[in-house]
């Protein structure tokens, strides 16, 4: 029951297959199960129990709440839950209770979703490896999979110390990780730079992007609040698509927040795609792009073209100058938004009392970690007065640039394009860490970036297992608002790649039969 | 939520001086003064600078004072400039703050329309050129009553600019009015701070974030005054015309209205000289009198061969001096950015308005326009002409609250003439509430009562000795009305010829010396009779009937 996807499980609570407190209480085993993974810092089990009560009785009645109703989902440790500590995997806000629930969150609950938990990440998003919060690594469930324990080489070493395990990416690596795993059905990332699109490809999952202004930011707690979007990760788009429409509309709260209304998402089954433009970027074709991924977006190209789509390639022409634009914008904007933890509100607050300025100094200096304040000094670096003009304004000046790349793509009769997520597959915590955060970001992102600078809709699909038996995932990127149309290509991706479901058993040694339904479905698109 | 309390290594030494109040302190500093050369005069017109202008001990060189002021105004409104929570005066601290106030992570503001229709009108009353869109920015700076680390203004991109505000001032011994103007170089939409509350006793700061994030109009004055009392009837104006539009009770007291002023001297002539900020000005009086002593300042200090340091300082309202403000010291880069969550402030006039246009989503200009209500200036023209009053009178009638409409609706009722009514109301209404501290809505008497009485009067019901008697009557609020108050005390002038003429025989009768006298020519000496037919009358005769029949009497 808990391998199938949020459609099904769905459809199988409706038919009375499953109650919601069993279903609860699977997912509830599974994180106790999968707890080394670090997925989740904090689980809410008496919550998720209580929510489930209720929803069980809401199906007794025949009167469900809707697609969510009684599904187990987990939450990224940075948006606002009430009630539940929100942490950002800082000390900055460990102990910080929020006493409000973001938007999206009370949009899923309003739907009768279950609440898990509160998952890991980078300390305030920061990072592509979830490797860096406060509350240690998330390791991917892939790891542990049958695939990549069959082919690959292990050295002596790593298996004796239990070391080898492979990261997540990030930053919503423990939302990946808990879908990933199992342990809910859909899970709630953030997106500023790829953070929601990097783990999933890496996990195996789809990972969503909406546009920017589709959801709403309010209670997210903001990393660069014109680039932030709510991430949806799910193991199908028609389960990306169903969160979608939970959540997606204006929100009074999001002064950015789109006020036209939005029609129900349903994604329809795209029988040819004849029709259809798939634009490939050649900017995307980098020197550091692994061979294996290559491929598999060429294959991928390739699939379009032999179903009878139209795949031409395009030019981004700015592409290169997005890396080094975002990491303006973002520290300025990181800058400003940590200047509210100064300790005397909520969160960490030193002992040092000698002035308000050596508390506020030192509460900084112990709340936030080298990569945050690192940030922070380069941003308020770029915001001084005389470096405002030479630094931030060039870089929205780029930004709009790289906006207009899309715009002109798209207007040129491009209806989707066709990227890598990442350069690779998920590499090691050992080999991932010989590089400090600033330099994996900066190769992590080169992909997803771009679309946040342009508040695109983005997708990334896994589309198969490389030679070390782990996921990759490709992206596509839509027209702004065609958020619909966007997943309703990728569903179509998906049908034709049957990518693999993760294979556990070995984990799980209960010998849960959690699998045995499953089809074991072959690679299509092989290397 | 509690008062956070904030501790202190060194007990409120270093901010004491802004315990009271620093509302405006570290906010945008404007640039207000030109760097091209300008001397006075070329801006409003006036020839010399009404603040003079003393000699050099070593040359013939004169002075000129060079006054520039940002108001920041508290925009009257039931909620926040971004969020939801009340907007009240004196309410017990922490009572008013929301998650957006209290800067809880990933809240988000959201633009009070009510402000924003505030800014417009106020724009348009001080004639400034309305942005059709304007932008919001952040200003950081760390401050305990500032929650954010920002405040959310508008640096780049007003809602309204080049404006001008038009005041009179008075000239020489006669108190004559010429209008004046200073021109308006914006207004900017701004949230307000939370107020800390320094404990020196026990070291602690308390803060009241009540206050955060109460929208502010930020009205920024070019440098066009050049004395203390310019800038005091520049802003007694601005007051005036903000609570006639009700964008802001203004009320400096309760800190409605906060100013500060920049202030240099030079030699006309010559490159302008250095300034100084003089904050925590809370009322009328000590902005006057802080600008004069900071003008003096400068002058003694240059001409004792010091300098003036671009410095913030802060009046001193109990030694009525200026000093530096400590912690003000040292440059800050406010590291200003445009605020991300909030899309540009888009307005629109009857034309440029969308076909199917939210009214609920959209401010137009041409409607907030139609609805300005009549300003102070207009006022003051419409009394001088309709009723004849001086314009000095006209600038009193206004300066009090609610002594217009008091006098308004005197004038509605009563058959007396304006300038009577005029009379009554700036003489003795407005003596008897001044002596009693009292404020118009506080007066025992009604308008009603006045036009009353101005009606005996003027029908020679009663003398207006008698008539002060009345009203001194009224004023003991017995809820009499003044014809009961004549008639029991009986103060109704004779109108019985007869019987005055009765009197008139008496008097001459008992003082045949009298009677001599004006017989002989001595015209003063019939004041005498008047004198004693009046008391005979118990002052109930009217003088100048009595004088017509002891005029006829004597002459036959």
């Amino acid at each position: 029951m808990l391998g199938r996807t949020l459609r099904e499980v769905s459809a199988a609570l409706k038919q009375g297959q499953i109650t919601s407190t069993e279903l609860c209480q699977k997912c509830l085993s599974f994180i106790k199960k999968t707890k080394f993974l670090n997925a989740y810092i904090t689980v809410s089990e008496d919550v998720a129990l209580k929510q489930a009560e209720e929803s069980e009785k809401r199906y007794k009645q025949g009167q469900p709440l809707g697609d969510l109703d009684g599904i187990p989902v987990a939450v990224k440790d940075n948006f606002s839950t009430s009630g539940i500590e929100t942490t950002c995997a800082s000390n900055m806000l460990k102990g910080y209770i929020p006493p409000y629930n973001a938007t999206v969150v009370q949009k899923l609950l309003d739907q009768g979703a279950l609440l898990m938990g509160k998952t890991n990440l980078d300390e305030f998003a920061m990072g592509s490896g979830s490797t860096d919060g406060v509350f240690g690594p998330v390791k991917n469930p892939w790891s542990y999979s049958k695939q990549y324990r069959e082919k690959r080489q292990p050295k002596p070493c790593e298996e004796e110390e239990g070391s080898g395990w492979l990261i997540t990416g990030g930053s919503s690596g423990g939302s990946a990780a808990a879908v990933a795993a199992f342990t809910c059905f859909a899970a709630l990332g953030s997106d500023t730079g790829g953070s929601t699109r990097n783990p999933a490809a890496h996990c195996g999952l789809v990972g969503f992007k909406p546009s920017y202004g589709l959801v709403s930011r309010h209670g997210l707690i903001p990393l660069v609040n014109s680039m932030d979007v709510p991430g949806i990760l799910t193991r199908s788009v028609d389960d990306a698509a169903i969160v979608l429409g939970v959540l997606a509309g204006h929100d009074p709260k999001d002064s950015t927040t789109v006020q036209e209304p939005i029609k129900p998402f349903k994604i329809p089954n795209l029988t040819d795609v004849n029709n259809l433009c798939v634009g490939i970027p050649k900017e995307y074709l980098v020197p550091e792009l692994s061979s294996e991924v290559r491929s598999l977006w060429s294959q991928a190209a390739d699939l379009f073209e032999s179903k009878g789509a139209k795949v031409i390639e395009v030019s981004l022409p700015h592409t290169c100058y997005s890396i080094v634009c975002y990491h303006v914008l973002c520290t300025s904007e990181v800058a400003s938004n940590m200047a509210r933890f100064d300790g005397l509100q909520y969160g960490h607050r030193s002992d040092i009392d000698v002035s308000t300025e050596a508390m506020y100094a030192a509460t900084r200096r112990e709340g936030f970690n080298d990569v945050v304040r690192g940030r922070i000094l380069s941003g308020n670096f770029f915001l001084l007065k005389e470096n405002y003009e030479n630094y931030f304004i060039k870089a929205q000046k780029v930004r709009r640039l790289i906006a207009n790349d899309f715009v002109n793509v798209f207007g040129s009769g491009v209806d989707v394009l066709l990227t890598p997520t990442t350069l690779s597959a998920a590499v090691p915590y050992l080999e991932f860490i010989k590089e400090d955060n600033r330099t994996r970001s900066a190769q992590d992102d080169i992909f997803t970036q771009a679309v946040n600078m342009a508040g695109l809709p983005a997708v990334s699909v896994p589309v198969a297992l490389s030679n070390q038996g782990l996921p990759i995932g490709l992206q596509f990127i839509g027209h702004a608002f065609c958020d619909q149309q966007l997943l309703t290509i990728a569903k179509w991706f998906e049908k034709h790649v049957q990518f693999p479901v993760i294979q556990l058993q070995e984990l799980m040694d209960d010998g849960s039969s959690f699998l045995k339904n499953e089809k074991l479905t072959s690679v299509s698109l092989k290397q | 939520m509690a008062a956070p309390l904030l501790r202190w290594g060194c007990p409120g030494r270093r901010w004491a001086l802004v315990w009271i109040d620093r509302g405006s302190r570290l906010r945008s500093r404007t640039p207000t003064l030109p760097t091209t050369e300008r001397t006075r005069g070329q801006s409003s017109g006036t020839q010399q600078p009404l603040h003079t202008a003393q000699k050099s001990r070593k040359g013939e060189h004169k002075w000129a004072a060079v006054v520039g002021l940002e108001i920041h105004a508290q925009i009257s409104s039931n909620s926040k400039l971004f969020s939801g929570s009340q907007v009240c005066f004196a309410a017990p601290p922490n009572s008013s703050v929301s998650f957006f106030d209290a800067s809880l992570p990933g809240t988000l503001p959201v633009l009070n329309r009510r402000c924003v229709e505030a800014a417009v009108m106020t724009g348009l009353a001080l004639n400034c050129h309305i942005n059709k869109k304007s932008l919001f920015d952040r200003k950081h700076y760390f401050y305990a009553d500032l929650p954010a680390g920002y405040q959310i203004t508008q640096q780049r991109l007003p809602i309204a600019a080049n404006g001008s505000l038009t005041y009179g001032v008075c000239i020489g011994k006669k108190q004559s009015q010429m209008a004046k103007t200073v021109r308006i170089k914006q207004i900017q939409l701004e949230q307000d701070s939370g107020k800390s509350l320094h404990d020196d006793l026990r070291s602690q700061t308390l803060i009241d974030l009540n206050r955060a994030g109460v929208g502010l109009l930020e009205v920024v004055l070019e440098p066009d005054l050049c004395c203390g009392e310019e800038a005091a009837t520049a802003v007694r104006e601005l007051q005036l015309i903000l609570q006639a539009l009700g964008t802001s009770q203004a009320n400096m007291a309760e800190g409605q209205l906060r100013v500060d002023a920049n202030i240099s001297v030079h030699h006309p002539g010559e490159t302008l000289g250095v300034r100084t900020e003089v904050k925590n000005l809370n009322s009328i009086r000590f902005l006057a009198k802080a600008i004069d002593y900071e003008i003096q300042r400068q002058i003694n200090e240059l001409e004792n061969g010091g300098e003036i340091l671009n410095e913030t300082r802060s009046f001193d309202s109990k030694l009525g001096c200026t000093v530096p403000m400590r912690d003000k010291e040292g440059k800050q880069d406010y590291r200003f950015m445009p605020e991300p969550n909030l899309p540009p402030l888009v307005l629109y006039n009857s034309t440029s308005l969308p076909a199917h246009a939210d009214i609920q989503q959209v401010v137009n200009i041409d409607q907030i326009r139609d609805m300005l209500p009549e300003l102070p200036s207009t006022t003051r023209e419409r009394l001088i002409q309709k009723y004849g009053i001086l314009p000095e009178h006209s600038f009193t009638l206004l300066n009090e609250v609610g002594l217009l409409e008091f006098f308004e609706n005197v004038i509605k009722e009563t058959r007396a003439e304006p300038k009577k009514v005029t009379n009554w109301v700036l003489n003795n209404f407005l003596g008897y509430l001044k002596q009693q501290h009292l404020a118009v809505s506080e007066s025992p008497v009604t308008p009603s009562a006045l036009a009353e009485l101005l009606n005996l009067l003027d029908s020679k019901t009663i003398s207006s000795s008698a008539a002060k008697q009345v009203f001194e009557e009224l004023w003991k609020g017995e809820g009499k009305t003044p014809a009961q108050i004549v008639s029991e005390q009986e103060l109704e002038l004779m109108q019985d010829q007869e019987a005055l003429e009765q009197l008139c025989h008496a008097a001459m009768e008992g003082h045949p010396q009298v009677v001599i006298d004006v017989k002989e020519g001595n015209p003063k000496a019939i004041n005498k009779l008047i004198g004693l037919v009046r008391k005979a009358s118990l002052s109930r005769a009217d003088p100048v009937l009595i004088k017509k029949i002891l005029e006829k009497k004597l002459s036959s």
